[in-house]
This record gives C-alpha cells, sequence and structure tokens, in this order.
C-alpha cells in the first residue's frame, strides 16, 4: 500500500492508503472529517467539495495517492480560532441551509468562486457557478443570497 | 412578538453543526469491530430464481456471511408491510403480495434484493457479491401501469390482473347525472410523471446486536423512528420493542423517501446477529438510491370536468391507474386513494365528484409518498382542468377560478374533506399583484420582438395537511393513529429540553420548537434544546410527513407547556403564599396580582424541584409533563402559484422568468424557514414539470435514468429566485393556528409550470416533463401549421 | 473500484516504461472521466499511471501557433490571457466543460484521449486544425479522432501537447445535456482566413465529425444565415431519452449558426 502525506487543515497527516483509496474515503474514513460528504456515485452533486491547493475539487474523483504534498482544505477547516468563515457565517444568516447534507460542498464552492471571481458576485454569475452541486432541499434561492452576502463580507 | 418568539425570523440554532461540518449522519457513526454489507440486486425486472449459490462468496477474502431469502425465511425474519388497509368497491380488502428483505422465489424489480454479504471491508463484500452465482428464469416485465391488467404477465402469481384494488370515493350516478346535463366538458388525459426523491443524503443504515442483552441498535435514515421499530418488531419480529433501540440522527432530507421501512435496514439488523454481534452498515451509493428507494406519483388519468353555461363547475369525474411498483410500500396504499381523491374539489366549489383509482402492480420499484404524496397529483388534475376549460369557455383563468372559488367556510366538500378557514380570492389577487400581471401584456410582446414564447400560468392549489384525526384515518383503514407526542422537562434551573416524536431532516425543528417555548415561557432560545429521533431518549411518536409537525407535532408542545404553566403556577403561588388565581405569568415572570411579589420562571422551577415551599402531597415536585395531541381536523394550507416562462421556440429551451407565490399557512412561526420550504418545493415542482421523469425500457424493465447522468435534478441555474408573499387565515382546528408549508410548493408548481407552458405555446397540453426535445418538438409543430 | 497499482512518474519517459512493461494499464491525467469509471467497477485495469507528477501545463503563443500542454487544466485554459486573446472561443469552451470542480481537475490531454462522444475539446481540436503532439509523433487533428472512445493513439503513447493553429474568427456554442451537462450537440466554427472554414461537430454523433456543406457554405458567406438550411443528416446521429437523431440534427443547425454570430462578435 502506497503512503501518502499531505497537509489536510493545516495539519501535517500521512497514511498507508491503497491505490484506488479516493481522497474522501481517507478524509472521512481515516482522518475522521466527516463533514465532507457523498451524494452520489458520477461526480456530480459537488457534496464533497474540498480545496486541493486553494482550488475546489470533488474529494470522490481524486485519488487520496494523487495527492501527495497537496493542501487540502475541508469544511472543518474554515473557521479560524474559533470564529467561523464569512461564508458559513452568511449560509447561517440567510438560511441557506435545510438538512445540511449538501451544505459543506456548497461553502467550499462558494469559497472557490469568491477566489476566482471576486467579491462581487451576480445572481447569474453564482447560479453558473454552482453547475457542479446540487441541492434538494433549499430551491438554491437562499443559497444564492448567502454567497452574494458572503463573498461581500470575505 | 419577542426577537425571537412565535413570528420572528430567527436564524437557525442547528446550522452552527452542519456549517462547520460536525452534523452526524448515518454514515459519519463508526462502532467498535463494525463490518461492511453489501447487497446483490436483481439485474432483472421480473424472473423465477431457480437457484443461487453462495459457495465461492463465502470463501472470498474477509467474507462473514452471504445470506439469502432462504436463510431470512429459516430465521423467522418476516416481510415488509402496507399499513394501510384499502378496500375495494366490491367490498374486498387490497391484496398485497408478500415483500420478503431478501427475494424468495423470485424476483420483481431491477434492484430488488436478492442476498447481502457481509464482511470487513466493502471492497471485500462487493467483490464477494460478484462470486454469488444465481440462476434466473426470466419472465415478462409488466412495465407500463396503463397495460398492468391486461398483461397476462402477473408480478404476484395468483393476485389477478396486477391489481391491488379497485377504490372509488364519491357519487357516481350523482356525478354522471352533472355530466349528462352540462352545457361544457373538458376532458383531459394526464400522466403524472414518476419521480425519485433524490434526498442527497442517501439511505443508510448500521444494525447492531448485543447477544449478552439480547437487544438491538439500528442507526438508520428514518423520517419516524418509532414508527421504523414498531414495524420492525410487531411486523418484521427482529426483536420486542423494548429489546430494540432505533436512532435517527442528522437526516440529510426525506421528502417522503425516508418514511418507510425499508429491507436494508432489517437485513442490517438480522445480519449482525447472525455474525454474533458485530455490527453491519450499509450506506447507499446513489445509483441504489435511485433503483431502490420508494419512487412517487405515477399516475395515469383520464380527468373531466363539467360546467354550466353561467362557467360554473357542476361536476368533476376522474379515472386514475396508480402505479405501485413491485410490492405495497409502508404507506402506498394511501397516496393515491385518501390523500389523492380527497382533494379533487381544489379551492372551488363543485356538487359532485367522482374518482376511481385502480392501484396495479408492475416490475418497478415500489411507489409510495414524495413530498405532497398524493395531492400534487389532485392539484395538477384540477388546475390543468381549470385552466383549460377557461380557455375553451374563453373566460380569464382568473375569473372562471374566482366564479368557483369556495368562499363561505366551513366548507364540506363531496370527497370527504371539509375545509375550516380560507380566503382564496385574498391569495389570488396578492399573487396577481406581486406578479404585475398588468405588465405581463407588454412583456410578452417583447419576448415576441426576440423570438421568443411568453406564457402565464396560475395554480390555485389547496391541500390537506398536518395529518391526522386518528379516529377519521382509522376508520379509513389507517393501521395507525397520526396523533403527536411531546415531553417538556424543565431543568432544576430553568433550562428547557423539549423531546418531541416528530423528526427533523431538514425543516428546522430545533429552531422553531425552541421558539415557541421561548415565547410561552419566557425562556431565552439557547436555554431550549429539542430532542428527537431516539426511541431510547423520546416518548412514542408518529414522526414527520405530511407537513405535520407543525400542526400537530407543536400543538403537542403546546399542550406540555400549557401543563407546565399550570404546574408552575401552582409552586409559585405557594412559594408566594398567594392564591393561585392571584397569579399572572407574563415574560417569564410569576407575579402576584396588585403586589410588587414576583419570581422568575427559573426561580419557580427551582422551587419545584427543591420542594422545600409546598406540601407534596398536594403536588408532586419537579416540572416535566408531556402531552399527546390528536389533531380534530386535517389543515388546508392553499394559496397560489404564478408562473410566467419564455420559451426559445428554436431549440425548445423553457426560461422560468418569474415566480410568485403567494401562500396561507396560517400562523407563521418563522418566516424565514417557511420560505425556505416553500423554495424548495417550487424546485421539486419545476423538476417534476421540466427536468424530472424516471423511465424503465419498456421491453426489459430497465431504469434508464439510474443516475444523475440521465435523470435531471434542477440545478441553480434551472431555476430563478422566487417572490414570495403570504396571507393568514387561522387554523381553528389546532392551538397555534398553524396549518403547515412543507410540501405547498411541490403541490403548486407543476400546474402553474405546465399552464404557464401551454399558453406560451399555444397549445392544449402537453406531457411533463416538457424537456427541450418535447417543447422543441410542439413548438416546431406549431409554426408549421402556422 | 477494483484493485490495481498505482504509480506516479516523475517523467514522461517514465510514464511511457510503465505502460509497455505493465499488462493492462490506464494512463490518468485529471481523473475526471476515468475515475468515475473505476467507481462503477466498469474497467479493471491492472495499473493506473498518474500523469499529475508530471507538472505538464502551460500555454504558449508563438506565430500562428496556440501550444497547450496536455496536462493543462480546463480552468487554467478558460482563464489564460494568452487563450483568451489569440483564440477566445478556445477559452469560452473550456471555461464551460462540466463543473468548476471538474475544470481543477481535467485536462486536455485526458479529454481528448478519452475521446468522449459528449466531450467539448475534440470539436476544438478537429475546428482549429490543431496537431496531436505525442509521445511519439505529431498527428493531424483529422486523423486523431477515429470512433466512440477511440484516437489513433498506440498503446504505449501518450499525449503531451495540442497546437491549435490560431483562426482569423471563431465561436463554440453547445447545448447541454439537461442531466448530465455534457455537450449534446457542440459546434464550434472556426475561419482560418482564405476560405477555409472549418465546422467541427460533437455531442451529436458517436465521434467528432466536420459538417463540410456548412464548411462550404460560410466560406462563400461567413454569415450566420449561410447555414440556414444546411441539414445534417439524422441517420448518423445519436438517439437517447434526451434527444432524438433529428432534434439533434436541428439543434446542430441553431448551434452552427449561433457559433457563427459569436464568432462575429469576437
Amino acid at each position: 500500500m502506497p503512503a501518502v502525506a499531505m497537509t489536510v487543515n493545516g495539519s501535517k497527516v500521512s497514511g498507508d492508503v491503497e491505490g484506488r483509496t479516493l481522497l474522501v474515503d481517507f478524509l472521512r474514513n481515516q482522518l475522521n472529517l466527516t463533514g465532507t460528504h457523498v451524494g452520489c456515485d458520477t461526480s456530480q452533486c459537488g457534496a464533497c467539495t474540498v480545496l486541493i491547493d486553494g482550488r475546489a475539487v470533488k474529494s470522490c474523483t481524486v485519488l487520496a495517492a494523487s495527492c501527495g504534498g497537496a493542501e487540502v482544505t475541508t469544511i472543518e477547516g474554515l473557521a479560524r480560532n474559533g470564529k467561523l468563515h464569512p461564508m458559513q457565517e452568511a449560509f447561517r444568516e440567510h438560511h441557506g441551509l435545510q438538512c445540511g447534507f449538501c451544505t459543506p460542498g456548497m461553502i467550499m464552492t462558494a469559497v472557490d468562486m469568491v477566489n476566482r471571481k471576486g467579491k462581487s458576485l451576480s445572481e447569474e454569475t453564482v447560479r453558473h457557478e454552482l453547475e457542479g452541486n446540487i441541492c434538494r432541499c433549499t430551491g438554491y434561492h437562499n443559497i444564492v443570497k448567502s454567497i452574494q452576502a458572503g463573498a461581500s463580507r470575505m | 412578538m419577542t426577537e425571537t418568539g412565535i413570528g420572528a425570523r430567527v436564524a437557525r440554532k442547528e446550522d452552527q453543526r452542519f456549517i462547520m461540518g460536525k452534523g452526524r449522519y448515518v454514515d459519519d457513526i463508526h462502532l467498535p469491530r463494525e463490518t461492511y454489507a453489501y447487497f446483490l440486486r436483481s439485474p432483472h425486472a421480473h424472473a423465477k430464481i431457480d437457484a443461487i449459490d453462495t459457495g465461492a462468496a463465502r470463501e472470498a477474502p474477509g467474507v462473514l456471511a452471504v445470506l439469502t431469502g432462504e436463510d431470512a425465511a429459516a430465521d423467522k425474519i418476516g416481510g415488509l408491510i402496507c399499513g394501510w388497509m384499502i378496500h375495494s368497491m366490491d367490498g374486498s380488502p387490497m391484496k398485497a403480495g408478500p415483500h420478503p428483505v431478501l427475494a424468495q422465489g423470485k424476483v420483481r424489480y431491477v434492484g430488488d434484493h436478492v442476498a447481502v454479504v457481509v464482511a470487513e471491508t466493502l471492497a471485500q463484500a462487493k467483490s464477494a457479491a460478484e462470486l454469488i452465482d444465481v440462476s434466473y428464469t426470466e419472465l415478462d416485465p409488466v412495465v407500463d401501469p396503463a397495460d398492468a391488467p391486461k398483461n397476462q404477465s402477473l408480478v404476484h402469481d395468483g393476485i389477478e390482473r396486477n391489481t391491488a384494488f379497485e377504490w372509488s370515493l364519491g357519487n357516481k350516478d350523482a356525478t354522471d347525472a352533472e355530466f349528462v346535463k352540462a352545457a361544457h366538458v373538458t376532458k383531459l388525459e394526464i400522466r403524472n410523471n414518476r419521480l425519485i426523491p433524490n434526498a442527497i443524503e442517501p439511505r443508510a443504515a448500521i444494525g447492531s446486536y448485543d447477544p449478552a442483552e439480547e437487544h438491538f441498535t439500528l442507526y438508520t435514515t428514518s423520517q419516524n423512528p418509532h414508527v421504523a421499530r414498531l414495524v420492525i418488531s410487531a411486523f418484521v419480529g427482529i426483536a420486542p420493542e423494548h429489546k430494540l433501540r432505533v436512532i435517527a440522527p442528522d437526516v440529510g432530507g426525506g421528502f417522503g423517501s425516508k418514511i418507510f421501512i425499508y429491507a436494508e435496514e432489517v437485513v442490517c439488523l438480522w445480519a449482525s446477529k447472525r455474525i454474533g454481534g458485530r455490527p453491519v452498515r450499509w450506506t447507499a451509493e446513489r445509483s441504489e438510491s435511485f433503483l431502490a428507494d420508494a419512487h412517487g406519483r405515477d399516475h395515469v388519468t383520464t380527468a373531466e370536468l363539467a360546467c354550466d353555461r353561467n362557467g360554473k363547475i357542476v361536476a368533476l369525474r376522474a379515472h386514475t391507474i396508480a402505479n405501485m411498483g413491485a410490492y405495497l410500500s409502508t404507506f402506498a396504499s394511501s397516496v393515491p386513494t385518501y390523500l389523492y381523491a380527497t382533494l379533487l374539489s381544489g379551492q372551488y366549489n363543485i356538487p359532485q365528484i367522482f374518482c376511481e383509482v385502480d392501484a396495479v402492480y408492475t416490475n418497478t420499484a415500489p411507489v409510495d409518498a414524495y413530498r405532497g404524496a398524493g395531492r400534487p397529483e389532485a392539484t395538477y388534475v384540477v388546475e390543468r382542468l381549470v385552466e383549460t376549460a377557461a380557455r375553451e369557455l374563453k373566460l380569464d383563468p382568473a375569473e372562471f377560478r374566482r366564479r368557483n372559488f369556495v368562499t363561505q367556510f366551513p366548507h364540506q366538500t363531496p370527497v370527504i374533506m371539509a375545509y375550516d378557514a380560507g380566503d382564496y380570492h385574498a391569495s389570488l389577487n396578492r399573487a396577481l399583484e406581486l406578479a404585475d400581471f398588468n405588465g405581463f401584456a407588454a412583456r410578452k410582446a417583447e419576448s415576441g420582438r426576440k423570438g421568443k414564447l411568453r406564457g402565464i400560468g396560475y395554480s390555485t392549489y389547496i391541500e390537506a395537511c398536518g395529518i391526522a384525526p386518528s379516529a377519521a384515518v382509522g376508520s379509513l383503514g389507517c393501521g395507525v393513529g397520526l396523533w403527536e407526542s411531546a415531553e417538556v422537562r424543565v431543568n432544576p434551573v430553568g433550562t428547557v429540553e423539549v423531546l418531541t416524536g416528530s423528526h427533523s431532516h431538514g425543516q428546522g425543528h430545533e429552531t422553531t420548537f425552541a421558539q415557541l417555548v421561548s415565547d410561552r415561557l419566557g425562556v431565552p432560545l439557547d436555554q431550549v434544546s429539542i430532542v428527537h429521533g431516539d426511541t431510547d431518549k423520546v416518548q412514542f411518536g408518529m414522526g414527520t410527513y405530511g407537513s405535520r409537525s407543525g400542526a400537530v407535532g407543536m400543538s403537542a408542545i403546546a399542550k406540555a407547556l400549557d401543563k407546565i404553566e399550570a404546574k408552575a403556577r401552582k409552586v409559585a403561588a405557594h412559594v408566594m403564599e398567594a392564591a393561585e388565581g392571584d397569579i399572572e405569568f407574563r415574560n417569564g415572570s410569576f407575579t402576584v396580582k396588585g403586589t410588587d411579589r414576583k419570581m422568575g420562571f427559573g426561580e419557580v422551577a427551582l422551587a419545584a424541584y427543591v420542594a422545600h415551599k409546598f406540601p407534596t402531597s398536594e403536588i408532586e415536585p419537579g416540572l416535566k409533563e408531556g402531552a399527546f395531541h390528536d389533531p380534530t381536523n386535517f389543515t388546508f394550507p392553499a394559496g397560489c402559484h404564478i408562473c410566467e416562462l419564455e420559451v426559445d421556440p428554436e431549440t425548445g429551451v423553457v426560461t422560468i422568468a418569474k415566480w410568485t407565490a403567494v401562500d396561507d399557512f396560517g400562523t407563521l412561526i418563522n418566516p424565514l424557514i417557511v420560505e425556505g420550504q416553500v423554495h424548495g418545493g417550487i424546485a421539486q415542482g419545476v423538476g417534476q414539470a421540466l427536468t424530472e421523469g424516471a423511465i424503465y425500457d419498456e421491453e426489459s424493465g430497465q431504469l434508464i435514468t439510474g443516475s444523475y447522468m440521465d435523470y435531471c435534478m434542477p440545478r441553480a441555474s434551472d431555476l430563478p429566485s422566487f417572490t414570495l408573499g403570504f396571507v393568514e387565515t387561522r387554523c381553528p382546528s389546532n392551538p397555534l393556528g398553524m396549518k403547515g408549508c412543507g410540501e405547498a410548493g411541490a403541490i403548486a408548481a407543476p400546474a402553474a409550470v405546465m399552464n404557464a407552458l401551454t399558453d406560451a405555446l399555444g397549445v392544449r397540453d402537453l406531457p411533463m416533463p416538457a424537456t427541450p426535445q418535447v417543447v422543441w418538438e410542439v413548438a416546431a409543430a406549431r409554426q408549421a401549421a402556422e | 473500484m477494483y484493485e490495481f497499482t498505482y504509480h506516479r512518474p516523475a517523467s514522461i519517459a517514465d510514464a511511457v516504461r510503465l505502460l509497455e512493461k505493465s499488462e493492462s494499464a490506464k494512463v490518468m491525467s485529471g481523473g475526471q472521466t476515468l475515475i468515475p469509471t473505476l467507481k462503477q467497477r466498469l474497467a479493471q485495469p491492472t495499473d493506473i499511471i498518474d500523469l499529475s507528477g508530471l507538472k505538464n501545463s502551460g500555454i504558449a503563443v508563438s506565430g500562428n501557433t496556440l501550444a497547450i500542454k496536455a496536462g493543462t487544466c480546463h480552468a487554467d485554459v478558460a482563464s489564460s490571457p494568452e487563450v483568451a486573446k489569440a483564440i477566445p472561443a478556445l477559452a469560452a469552451l473550456a471555461g464551460w466543460i462540466g463543473d468548476p470542480q471538474v475544470r481543477h481537475k481535467g485536462t486536455l490531454g485526458g479529454s481528448i484521449a478519452n475521446n468522449d462522444p459528449a466531450a467539448d475539446y475534440p470539436a476544438a481540436v478537429v475546428a482549429l486544425d490543431a496537431k496531436v503532439v505525442t509521445t511519439s509523433r505529431s498527428i493531424e487533428a483529422d486523423r486523431f479522432f477515429t470512433g466512440m472512445f477511440d484516437t489513433a493513439l498506440g498503446p504505449n503513447e501518450i499525449v503531451t501537447a495540442v497546437e491549435f493553429a490560431v483562426p482569423r474568427r471563431a465561436g463554440y456554442q453547445k447545448f447541454r445535456n439537461p442531466a448530465s451537462r455534457y455537450a449534446m450537440v457542440g459546434v464550434f466554427v472556426a475561419d482560418h482566413g482564405g476560405g477555409n472554414i472549418r465546422v467541427a461537430v460533437t455531442g451529436a454523433g458517436p465521434c467528432v465529425f466536420r459538417q463540410r456543406a456548412m464548411e462550404a457554405a460560410l466560406a462563400q458567406s461567413f454569415a450566420p444565415d449561410a447555414v440556414k438550411g444546411i441539414a445534417t443528416d439524422p441517420g448518423t446521429l445519436n438517439s437517447d431519452i434526451h434527444a432524438s437523431a433529428d432534434y439533434r440534427a436541428h439543434l446542430i443547425g441553431v448551434m452552427a449558426r449561433r457559433a457563427v454570430q459569436a464568432a462575429l462578435a469576437g
């Protein structure tokens, strides 16, 4: 089994993984970071979205072994020193979540979106950029509002 | 209204854990020495199982057990049940085919459970499952529900014509008589398309058996853990209820699909015992969810509306073939009957209604309640008929509706329901205003200049929620009562825990229920916690579905709070040495009328627990009360949704330009949360109308839409932001005046979309989902005709 | 997923060596198509050779050629100022593949080597008369895509770069499959000057193809209406629950016209 070492949420971690171990399974089962979720098996729902080297990716479609040396940020790594990230705050304030299952992926995607597209996001941009995230509860209305509000505060 | 009380837009308490990634869903839970289950599923829609050879699988690395239907039978594991008895018109009881947890002798749909492998790892279980050798003799599958009664092939041996029941509601002769003399009859053939619920958290279960205590624990994705325990105990026979604990922790959406008792949860419990007590876990892959979660809708209906010469509706009749799938799921029989035909009066005064329903078996996944359950199907029938009739009668669709609205309450419909309160004119008028109906003609002209077709459509819907009075549903065949329970525990320092039989899987109960407590007891919101989802902690309860948690669940809490207040008054009176009648309770303080004597709620709670200041022979120590609430009537949320959309006739792409919803849910506890419920419901309704549809291959019975590659879930870019408004008529049948809001959007939306789309295209009807291809074909045909 | 041996070579030469000596290896670039395939147990390679360690990414314009290394992800192509300047339609195409997460992992080389009939890049490669550079040769676009999930690549050959001819103007329009969001019909129109027009269609048939009648018409007059009335034979097109062959044939006309409009709009 190949050994893999990476940085997750600022901490150096390592472990033995099978070649076929997905990053999401490494995070959930070996590191116990269960905030990253699996909602589909065709790489479409986006519930598993994390940042690798600052960019949003679907951790269900990445092999853990290929992340050697990478910096991975999961939903658990967004808050700093007990203070929520502005995007997390915005989701709460604007009721951008209901069952909470897609939420970590939505928030990580939103952070990436702001990193690429800036703090002033039109509704059209947000909706287009959410192409890879499926929510069944909210009808997206409040997710869009949350992301726009969170972006302006980042 | 206080900042956190009833009516306040409070941000949700439960969000903290979800936004931090600290939610605790079933698949997040790990137990020591756990093992993995993988289900071998039928690749055939309909086949006889000639033999199953599990020898090689048993020998595979890591395998602990391979179990089949024969093993289940040997261990006397019972089958799954349908809990609502429907009688056919001839008086005979419905014919429920056996529903074993692992197939016995026959498989009946693609995805049916054939065997389970339990192994040390999931990969080992999967690989071993490939070694199971099943010999099948394929049988002709029954796929088309309309054809099922005539099909020579029988899904269940001995259930003739593949028919579970032939049921009716209403007066046939009186209805037919109205049709004979009607000035105008509108007729539509309607297919209410089959949907796959797709909560984003896939179903999951962990079964764990403790041999020392002979006790089972089940972690499961359930909307109603007590009902799951009851069924798994009393019918499946895994263990008596006191030896089975069911925990439904955070659950990632349900929409009905997690009400039901499924084979996988039963098998995980049973398998844990078979392997000596090591926990057995299973989490569905999404492709398994597509195959084996209960689906929704799937009605084939002929519907007719009769009007007199003044544009008044005189009668409605419908004949529906309801697809039940291969087995009768937990509440499947109630959906196309008492949750459907009873709503065929819509918001209208319709003197005669008659509805016949044939429930048929097919070789497809079981069909049961999905958000709205029966009521979206009824609303679609009524609102498409009404819209079409108005166009045929050359009446403005709003005016036609107004002419026929129920205006006097209570109103007894010909189909059981007694509407208690509402103002349908108010919601229609407000919606027209918010939708800027007056500007529509100009917007349509502007679209036309760009080569686009614009349309507008209404859906003035009604639903029956807050299910339901136990005696009423009992008389209609329901196997359980549909009350709800609550226990309010005040701690000695005055903080409060509420144990509720409702279950939150996205609805925000931890906030709204706490708002009620805060409002009533004057306790800050952060000093109230809501406990649910664990049969060892919470008294028996009936769970969450049918928009019932507010109207029924919160009513139970309100009753318990009444008892808390009554007892606290007694305690306060003793401590302050006053007559009980002189105690006033306001904003969390007990005062003695006309004096400055005063005690905070926390002080009274402490006094109740130390019990120094009152005779415990008269007042028991402590401050904890329980209540069961059984509603006296259904509730009747209603409203008006208006969809305005634009069609690109070149490509068939439909863009929703504007969505307006004005709903009457009675009292709103937290408008922020209520709005979220409406948004989500609309999205699912738009999905039904434009994008979603489960398709089985007619020949083979294979599910073609078996993943997100082919089943089209609405994305953010498919939807607009929504404009919402509310009117409020209090519900008279519960103490808070609430009606329920969880399903409204999904009920209202499909008809609004299709009324708008037929308006835009200038056609009478088109099928759901109206995908770009469907719309393009219609638009092209229209263009060719011009 | 079945078990496999995982390799992450540090050089392209090592990658080729691994490929040569393994029994049935699969090369993985971004993995965005391969990993879902493996998850469904639809493939059972003995070895996975992950190219992500090669760092073979980068974009360069020289003269009339835009060269993109095979390991460049879609997001980098979409946001590249060089691409936006040289071939804006290519940047737009890359920014429209899959979704943002997929664009951060999926690569140009992976996309064309896989040759999914519904992938976007094959249309650009063909319409932009590109050369596919591999570990052993350079292959002309018209000869690279040989059929559904099939290319001219030899068993031990790996794509290293694609060299696109910079056109005078170009446009790409796609109609997405409503469910999967892959191209149901994608049309790339490129005007290379001197009446050299290339129109490539993806998503509609089993493999990317050139619509030569439209090319001829656009060579006469590079205007949206020039393609009006030019039909594509539905007999050669895919048909599924989302779109019949007739509908796809119709959409080719609409997308082609809109692609010309986009090209003219710059």
